[in-house]
C-alpha cells in the first residue's frame, strides 16, 4: 500500500465507522456498531504508528491531495492529507487515545441505551480531528476546527435529557464560536496579506511581509502580528484559555470517555497544534507571541488556583487540563514550540489516563463524582489506584534531574520551565513572568493532584454505612438502571478488564513516553525529528540542564515536593482540615471555588446584554414590527374592517332600502356632474 | 305652459317616484304600505316609458311598459303571499325589528 | 289653455295627491283606495299620451287585480294599524331631504332631456297615426319582434302563481273535503252490502 493510500485510509476510516454506526446503528445492533467503530479506530491507530515511524525515519514527507474543494480566483483550497513530523505526532496522539477511549467505552457505556450514537459521535470526532491535523491549508483546518466543535457539542450533550448537559453543550459551542470569530478574522487577514491560504505557499512569504502594516479599527498594526493574534483568539476558545475558558469545566457533563478524549488529549490541544504549526508566522510576530505567552501563563496559574477548591473529581482534572494547556501556550510564546508539542504529547497520555481512571472510580462509586463522598478506595480498586498514581506522578513531573530519569511530565514540564527561564535570561520580561508563574503553578498542580489522590483513595471511607441516594447521579445515566445492587451500603469494586486495559496502556505511556521520546522531541535529535516542521527564527530557547543555574533546575522539583507534603498534611495527617476550611467559606475559598466569579461576571455582562438584545429584536422587532405589520396586523385589520362593514347587514329591510336610495342619488349626482362637464 | 311637453310628463313621473321612495322610508313598520309604495314607483317608471314612447314615436316603450306591468303584478302577488306567511308566523306585520337576516 | 293642458294638470294633481295619500293615510283601506285613484288618473295620463290600450290594461290589471288583492289582504289581517304609524314623523326629515334631492335631480335631467334630447323635435304625442289603433300598433310588434319577451313574461307570471300558492296553501287539519277521485273510483263491492231480511225485522247496525 502506498503511503498516500495508507494515510488516506487512516484519516477516513473513522468517518466510515461513524457513518455505519450513526446511520445503521439501530439496524445492525449495539455490539456490531461498537465493534465496527472500535475496529476501524484500531486500524487507524496502527496506521498512525506506521506513519509516525516512517516520518520520523525520514522517508515520508508529503502532502497528498484527496479532492479539490474551492477554486475561486486566488482562493484555492483542497482536501489534502499533509504528512510531516508535526502532523505525524498528532496522528499518533489522536488515533491512540481515541482507539483506547473507544475500547474503554465498551465498559463505561455498558448500561447506556444509545451506544451506536455514542460511538458514531466519537468516530466522527476522530475524523474531524484527523482532518484538522492533516490540513494543508486554512480551509481544511477550519473545517476540522468546526467539526471537532460540533462533535464536542454532540458529545457533551449526549445525555440530552439532562437540562444541565444541554446547557453545557450550548455554552461550549457558543464560547467556541467567539473564538472561531477571531479565528476566521485571522484567516481573512492572512489571505489578505499573502493572497493564499495554503501553508506551503504562505510560509516562504512570511519573511518578506514581516514589516507590512495594516489598518484595523483605526490603529496601525503589523499585518503578521495582527493575523497571529486573531488566530490565537481562536486557539483561546478551542483550548479554553483565560477569558474563553468557562466552557471547559461545564463540559464535564458529558460522559467521562468524552472528557478524556476531547477535553484532555485532542480537541483542546488543537489550539496548541495550530500555534506550533504556524510557527513560521509566529516567529515574525513578536507582539502576538507575547500575548500568547501572557495568556498561557495566566491561564496556567488561574486554573491551578481554582482546581484547589473543587470537589467534583472530573472538575479538578478539567482545571488541571486547562492549566497544562496554559503551560503549552506559554512555551510556544517564548519560542519553544518543540517543548510545547512534547508536553502535548505526554499530556495526552497522562491526562487521558487520569480521566479514564477517574471514570473507573466513578463507575466503582455508582456514578458518584463528589470526592467528599469517596475515600479509602485503594484497597477496593487497586488497579485503578495504581494507574492513577502513575498519572499523578507524571503530571506533577516527578523525576531526577541531571540524570534525566523520571515520569513523562518531568521531561516535558521541566523543558517548558527551563525554556521560560532561558528566554528570561535573554532579556524577555514576558519570559520572567512565564517562568515565575510556571514554577508557582507547578506547586499548585502538585497540591491539587495529590489532594485528589488522598481524598479519593486514602482516608476514611465516607461511603461505608448508608445509602447514597441523595448524592446519586442516577439521572446522569441515560435511561439506565444500574445493575449494581443499591440496597445497603455502597460496595465499590474494580472495573472490568475492557476498561482496565486502556488504563494500563496509557499508564505505560505516562511512565515511559517521556524518557523514550524526549531526545527526539526536545533533545539532541530534534533537528532530524522535526525537519523544519517547526521554525525558529532565532536560537531555540530549549536548553538542557547543564546550561542552567542549579536553582532553576531544582525549582520545579522543590515546589512539587512542597505541594505533596502540604496535601498530605491537610488531607491525611489532619484529615478533615480541608473540609473545615471549605465550610468556613472564607473570601479566598469562595473566590477560588466560584472560579474567580467568571461565570457570574460573564452572565451579568454578556449574557444579559445578549438576552436583552435578543428580546429587543424578538419582541420589539419581530413580534411588534414584522408580525404586527405583516400577518398579525393584516389579519387584525381585516377582522376589524370586516366587523365594521358587517354592521351594514343589519337585517332591516328599510336600512337596505335606504342604502339603495342613497346609492341611486349618489350615482345620479355623479352622472349629472360628469355629463355637465361635457361628457368624456 | 299651455303646451304640455315631454318635460311635464317626466316631472310628474319624477315626483311620483320620489313619493314612492319616501313611502318606503317612512313606513317602516307597515309592510303593506311598503308594497304599495313599490307599486307607485313602478307606476312612475311606466309613465316615463310611455311618455318617451309617445314623443319618440316608438312603440317599444309601451311594450316595455307592458312587461313592467306584468312583472309588477307578479311581484305584488308573491310579495303579498310572503306577507301572509309572515303574518301567520308572527301574528303581526311590523317589520322594523325583523332582523333575522342580520349579517 | 286648451283642453289637453287642463286635463293634464288635473290628472297630474290627482295622481300626485293620491300618491301622497297612499303614503300618509292612517287607515290602510284608505291607502289602498288612494292607490286605486292614483292608478286611475295615471291611466288618464296614458290616454292623453295616446296609449289607450295601455291605459285600459292599467285599469284592468292594476286596479282590478293588484289593488283588489291588496284590499283582500288588508281586510284579512287583524292588525293594529295605529301602532304601525309610529315613527312616521321621526324619519320624515331625513327621508324628505334625500327624496328632495332626488326629485330635483330627476327634474333637472328630465328638463334637459326634453329640451336637448331626441324627442325635443317632436311636437306632440302622435296619437293613433294613420288610423291605426294603439292596440294594433302594439300587436304588430308584440308577437313578432318581441315574442320572446312576451313568452318570458308569461313564464314570470306562472312562476309567481306557483310561488304564491306554495307560500300560502295550508291544509288545515280537520277540514273535510271531497275527494272526487275517490268518489268516482268507488266500486259496488266496497260501497254496497246486500242483506237478506225477514219482514218485520230491522237491520242491526
Amino acid at each position: 500500500m502506498s503511503p498516500e493510500t495508507l494515510v488516506t485510509v487512516l484519516v477516513f476510516a473513522p468517518l466510515a465507522g461513524a457513518i455505519i454506526a450513526g446511520l445503521f446503528g439501530r439496524r445492525i445492533g449495539d455490539t456490531a456498531s461498537m465493534a465496527v467503530t472500535t475496529g476501524l479506530l484500531f486500524l487507524s491507530c496502527l496506521l498512525g504508528w506506521i506513519a509516525f515511524f516512517n516520518t520520523v525515519a525520514g522517508t515520508w514527507h508529503f502532502t497528498h491531495q484527496v479532492a479539490p474543494f474551492i477554486d475561486v480566483g486566488t482562493f484555492r483550497s483542497a482536501w489534502s492529507v499533509r504528512v510531516d513530523s508535526l502532523s505525524a505526532v498528532m496522528l499518533v496522539v489522536v488515533t491512540t487515545v481515541s482507539a483506547l477511549v473507544h475500547l474503554y467505552s465498551w465498559g463505561y457505556m455498558a448500561e447506556d441505551d444509545s451506544k451506536p450514537r455514542f460511538f458514531a459521535y466519537l468516530s466522527f470526532f476522530t475524523f474531524s480531528m484527523l482532518a484538522l491535523v492533516t490540513a494543508a491549508d486554512f480551509m481544511q483546518l477550519f473545517f476540522g476546527w468546526e467539526g471537532v466543535g460540533l462533535a464536542s457539542y454532540l458529545l457533551i450533550g449526549f445525555w440530552f435529557k439532562k437540562p444541565t448537559a444541554n446547557a453545557a453543550a450550548i455554552k461550549a459551542f457558543v464560547v467556541n464560536r467567539i473564538g472561531d470569530f477571531g479565528f476566521a478574522l485571522g484567516i481573512m487577514t492572512t489571505y489578505w496579506v499573502f493572497g493564499t491560504i495554503r501553508f506551503a505557499e504562505i510560509f516562504p512569504q512570511v519573511a518578506a511581509h514581516a514589516k507590512q502594516g495594516w489598518e484595523f479599527a483605526g490603529h496601525s498594526f503589523y499585518a503578521v502580528d495582527l493575523a497571529c493574534a486573531l488566530l490565537f483568539v481562536g486557539a483561546m476558545g478551542k483550548s479554553a484559555q483565560f477569558f474563553l475558558h468557562t466552557w471547559l469545566p461545564d463540559a464535564m457533563e458529558g460522559p467521562t470517555p468524552v472528557s478524556a478524549l476531547i477535553h484532555a488529549a485532542t480537541m483542546v490541544t488543537a489550539g496548541v497544534y495550530m500555534v506550533c504549526l504556524l510557527s513560521p508566522m509566529y516567529e515574525y510576530a513578536p507582539v502576538a507571541r507575547d500575548i500568547v505567552c501572557i495568556i498561557g501563563a495566566v491561564t496556567a496559574l488561574f486554573a491551578a488556583t481554582v482546581g484547589l477548591a473543587q470537589n467534583d473529581i472530573k472538575r479538578v482534572i478539567a482545571y488541571s487540563t486547562c492549566s497544562q494547556l496554559g503551560y503549552m501556550f506559554f512555551a510556544a510564546g517564548v519560542g519553544a514550540y518543540q517543548a510545547s508539542m512534547f508536553h502535548l504529547f505526554t499530556h495526552a497520555f497522562f491526562k487521558g489516563l487520569l480521566f479514564l481512571a477517574a471514570g473507573s472510580v466513578i463507575t466503582a462509586m455508582h456514578h458518584e463524582q463528589d470526592m467528599r463522598a469517596m475515600g479509602g478506595l485503594w484497597r477496593k480498586t487497586p488497579w485503578t489506584y495504581a494507574v492513577m498514581l502513575a498519572g499523578t506522578l507524571a503530571i506533577t513531573g516527578v523525576g531526577i534531574p541531571y540524570v534525566d530519569l523520571g515520569f513523562a511530565g518531568f521531561y516535558s514540564k521541566d523543558a517548558i520551565i527551563n525554556a521560560a527561564y532561558n528566554a528570561a535570561a535573554h532579556g524577555s520580561g514576558v519570559g520572567w513572568f512565564a517562568f515565575v508563574i510556571g514554577v508557582l503553578a507547578a506547586g499548585l498542580t502538585s497540591f491539587y493532584s495529590w489532594r485528589l489522590i488522598f481524598m479519593t483513595f486514602h482516608g476514611t471511607p465516607k461511603w461505608a454505612g448508608g445509602g447514597h441516594d441523595d448524592h446519586a447521579h442516577a439521572d446522569a445515566h441515560d435511561g439506565g438502571h444500574d445493575d449494581h445492587a443499591r440496597h445497603g451500603p455502597l460496595d465499590p469494586h474494580e472495573s472490568p478488564w475492557v476498561m482496565l486495559v486502556p488504563l494500563l496502556l496509557l499508564a505505560l505511556g505516562a511512565v515511559a513516553a517521556g524518557a523514550v521520546f524526549a531526545p527526539q522531541f526536545i533533545g539532541e535529535g530534534r533537528g532530524e525529528f522535526w525537519k523544519g516542521a517547526i521554525f525558529n527564527l532565532g536560537p531555540s530557547m530549549l536548553t538542557d540542564a547543564p546550561n542552567l543555574p542549579l536553582w532553576v533546575v531544582l525549582a520545579p522539583l522543590t515546589v512539587t515536593a512542597i505541594g505533596f507534603v502540604s496535601a498530605w498534611w491537610v488531607y491525611i495527617r489532619h484529615e478533615g482540615m480541608g473540609a473545615r476550611i471549605a465550610a468556613r467559606r472564607g473570601p479566598v475559598w469562595s473566590f477560588l471555588y466560584n472560579k474567580w466569579y467568571f461565570d457570574e461576571l460573564y452572565d451579568a455582562t454578556f449574557v444579559r446584554l445578549a438576552r436583552w438584545l435578543g428580546d429587543l429584536f424578538w419582541k420589539g422587532g419581530d413580534q411588534r414590527m414584522i408580525d404586527g405589520l405583516g400577518p398579525d396586523g393584516v389579519s387584525a385589520v381585516s377582522y376589524a374592517v370586516g366587523r365594521r362593514t358587517g354592521r351594514f347587514q343589519s337585517g332591516y329591510v328599510y336600512h337596505y332600502a335606504f342604502v339603495m336610495l342613497v346609492g341611486v342619488v349618489a350615482l345620479l349626482s355623479y352622472g349629472l356632474w360628469f355629463f355637465s362637464r361635457g361628457g368624456r | 305652459m299651455s303646451h304640455i311637453g315631454l318635460a311635464h310628463y317626466l316631472a310628474v313621473a319624477a315626483v311620483l317616484f320620489t313619493i314612492g321612495v319616501l313611502g318606503i322610508f317612512v313606513n317602516r313598520k307597515n309592510v303593506i304600505v311598503i308594497l304599495m309604495s313599490i307599486e307607485l314607483i313602478l307606476l312612475a317608471v311606466n309613465i316615463n316609458l310611455v311618455a318617451f314612447s309617445a314623443f319618440l314615436h316608438e312603440v317599444t316603450g309601451q311594450i316595455f311598459a307592458m312587461i313592467v306591468l306584468t312583472v309588477a303584478a307578479a311581484e305584488a302577488a308573491v310579495g303579498l303571499a310572503i306577507l301572509v306567511t309572515f303574518f301567520r308566523n308572527r301574528g303581526d306585520i311590523a317589520v322594523d325589528d325583523a332582523s333575522m337576516m342580520k349579517g | 289653455m286648451d283642453l289637453q293642458a287642463i286635463a293634464f294638470w288635473l290628472l297630474s294633481a290627482v295622481t300626485i295627491g293620491s300618491a301622497l295619500g297612499v303614503v300618509a293615510a292612517r287607515n290602510p283601506v284608505h291607502s289602498v283606495l288612494f292607490l286605486i285613484a292614483a292608478f286611475f288618473s295615471a291611466a288618464g295620463l296614458f290616454v292623453l299620451l295616446g296609449a289607450e290600450f295601455l291605459a285600459m290594461l292599467l285599469v284592468i290589471v292594476y286596479v282590478g287585480a293588484v289593488a283588489v288583492l291588496f284590499l283582500f289582504v288588508v281586510m284579512m289581517m287583524d292588525v293594529d294599524f295605529d301602532a304601525l304609524k309610529q315613527g312616521f314623523a321621526r324619519y320624515l326629515p331625513l327621508g324628505g331631504a334625500v327624496a328632495g334631492v332626488l326629485v330635483i335631480e330627476m327634474a333637472v335631467v328630465a328638463i334637459s332631456v326634453a329640451h336637448n334630447g331626441a324627442a325635443a323635435k317632436n311636437a306632440a304625442p302622435a296619437a293613433s297615426s294613420a288610423g291605426v289603433t294603439n292596440a294594433e300598433t302594439i300587436g304588430r310588434v308584440l308577437y313578432t319582434d318581441y315574442v320572446y319577451y312576451f313568452q318570458a313574461a308569461g313564464l314570470v307570471l306562472l312562476v309567481a302563481m306557483i310561488g304564491a300558492i306554495v307560500l300560502t296553501l295550508k291544509h288545515k287539519p280537520g277540514v273535510r273535503r271531497q275527494s272526487i277521485a275517490d268518489q268516482v273510483a268507488r266500486t259496488p263491492a266496497s260501497g254496497l252490502r246486500v242483506v237478506t231480511i225477514k219482514s218485520g225485522e230491522g237491520i242491526a247496525p
